[in-house]
């Protein structure tokens, strides 16, 4: 596939259905398309481009498998620790938290914080919103339901994280699947919103967007950083992914990091 | 053998999985780099594992660091991709990082820098596929070669493991099948 027809498919989806991917990192979305193109085995790039204009429900998939989703629970440990030690012990002095995890992708992240928000006995005083622009995968996050092969791992990373209480006991096993206890799901608010295309819509003392950024190209990374900024109570956290930095970008002079781990206060005005 | 001198080279790929480490050992520190070239490497490794830069800082002359999500590459400098992201060179010539799913059981994949290394660097491009128990590496070879670069296997009776070299010779027509040893001489025939 050529870059020229990497930017009509683009020029295809903001046409067609409104989604702006043209801000992106190419080299990515170029492989995500190549590797699509050959896995659905089209005959032509002009079929490929006439399935992705002409069947939604095609477009479904070609959306989510551009766009990346691969995520875990408690993903660096290091920190999940760090928020369990220095950041929920600040938050426990608000009467009310609100969290908002922006590219949720399944929810596996956000069940992770629920977890360590009960551990913290936090959770019934807190919001946490989970927001992607993938639908599909708000269903999934929404069901809690997860690989059971995956378990072994989590639960490993769980350990780490600094957990102490039995893994297993936060979820049950129906056949290959491991469903979270539903307590953990009902201060979870899910909703489509495009950070490429959607304003700022409440205030948070946490923000969490991990593993997103990495996708975008600078400009859209100001611009996204920005928006978090705006959506930031002063004095409130911001957590990227282990490969994003704040460093560089036009808000970086508000923010100190706390340590080495991508987690990054606001300054009090 | 090497007659490449007409196109500069700049870009280095070094692909290594299981026994490849004593390789770039003994690789890297005879490359000598007057010539403008950069070196990226991607290796096989357990997850977080971030010691290798400061090993490998120790033993060469050139500054080694662990790739950075959009950092230009830069001639006279070592890249190394992080453990559990993909590495992708974008047109600019700078770097992204990718959390997709794995490939060939790995992350970083070879192949995945090695195809995208391939698009934007062409004939300028130099790929070395070192040991390893995998078949990480040769699509990215077979792309290295279609877009005119030059692509170097170890000789699978000298690596550790020669499962991921020997697949590779099976599989793409490269253009030298050597010992750790006498690559650095290649290398530098082929810089103009
Ligand atoms: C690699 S996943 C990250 C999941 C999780 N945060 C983690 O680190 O494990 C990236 C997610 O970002 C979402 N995404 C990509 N572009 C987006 C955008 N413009 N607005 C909102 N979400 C986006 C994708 O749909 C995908 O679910």
């Amino acid at each position: 596939m050529k870059d020229e027809e990497v930017n009509i498919l683009l020029n295809d989806l903001l046409e067609v259905y409104g989604y702006d991917f043209n801000d992106y990192s190419k080299a990515s979305l170029k492989r995500r398309m190549q590797r699509l193109f050959a896995l659905d085995k089209f005959p032509s790039f002009a079929e490929f481009r006439y399935r992705v204009r002409n069947d939604e429900i095609y477009l479904k998939r070609f959306v989510e498998e551009i766009t990346v989703n691969v995520t875990e629970m408690f993903r660096d440990p290091a920190f999940y620790k760090l928020l369990r030690k220095e950041v929920l012990p600040l938050l426990a002095t608000y009467p009310f938290i609100r969290i908002w995890h922006a590219g949720c992708s399944t929810g596996e992240e956000v069940y992770s914080m629920a977890i360590l928000l009960q551990e913290a006995n936090l959770l019934h005083k807190s919001l946490l919103y989970a927001t992607d622009l993938n639908p599909d995968v708000l269903e999934k996050a929404k069901a809690g339901i997860f690989p059971l092969s995956t378990m072994k791992q989590y639960s490993e990373n769980y350990i780490l994280s600094g957990g102490t209480h039995d893994f297993s006991s936060y979820y049950t096993t129906r056949y290959d699947y491991a469903k979270f206890n539903r307590d953990l799901a009902q201060r979870m608010v899910f909703a489509t919103h495009n950070l490429v295309s959607d304003g700022s819509f409440n205030q948070f003392q946490l923000i969490l967007c991990r593993n997103v950024m990495i996708y975008f190209e600078k400009p859209l990374q100001d611009r996204v950083l920005t928006l978090f900024d705006q959506s930031l109570e002063p004095l409130g956290f911001l957590a990227l992914g282990a490969k994003e930095t704040l460093r560089f970008s036009d808000i970086a002079s508000h923010y100190k990091q706390l340590g080495k781990e991508k987690i990054w206060r606001k300054g009090a005005s | 053998m090497a007659q490449g001198s007409i196109i500069k080279k700049e870009l280095l790929l070094i692909g290594g999985s299981a026994g490849s480490l004593e390789a770039i050992l003994q690789l890297l520190p005879a490359i000598q780099n007057e010539k403008g070239l950069a070196i990226v490497l991607v290796l096989h490794r357990r997850n977080s594992e971030s010691l290798l830069p400061n090993l490998l800082s120790e033993k060469i002359a050139w500054p080694v660091k662990e790739a950075e999500e959009k950092e230009t590459i830069l001639a006279g400098t070592v890249y190394i991709a992080p453990a559990d992201y993909h590495l992708l060179i974008e047109n600019d010539k700078t770097i992204s990082l990718d959390y997709s799913e794995k490939v060939h059981y790995s992350r970083p994949s070879i192949d995945v820098t090695f195809e995208s290394a391939a698009e934007v660097y062409g004939e300028s491009l130099i790929a070395i596929l070192l040991s390893g128990a995998n078949q990480d590496g040769s699509v990215g070879l077979k792309k290295i070669k279609e877009a005119g670069g030059y692509v170097i296997v170890q000789d699978p009776t000298e690596a550790v493991v020669s499962y991921m070299p020997q697949y590779a010779i099976d599989h793409v027509r490269v253009d030298a099948v050597l010992p750790v040893a006498k690559m650095p001489a290649l290398i530098h025939e082929l810089l103009p």
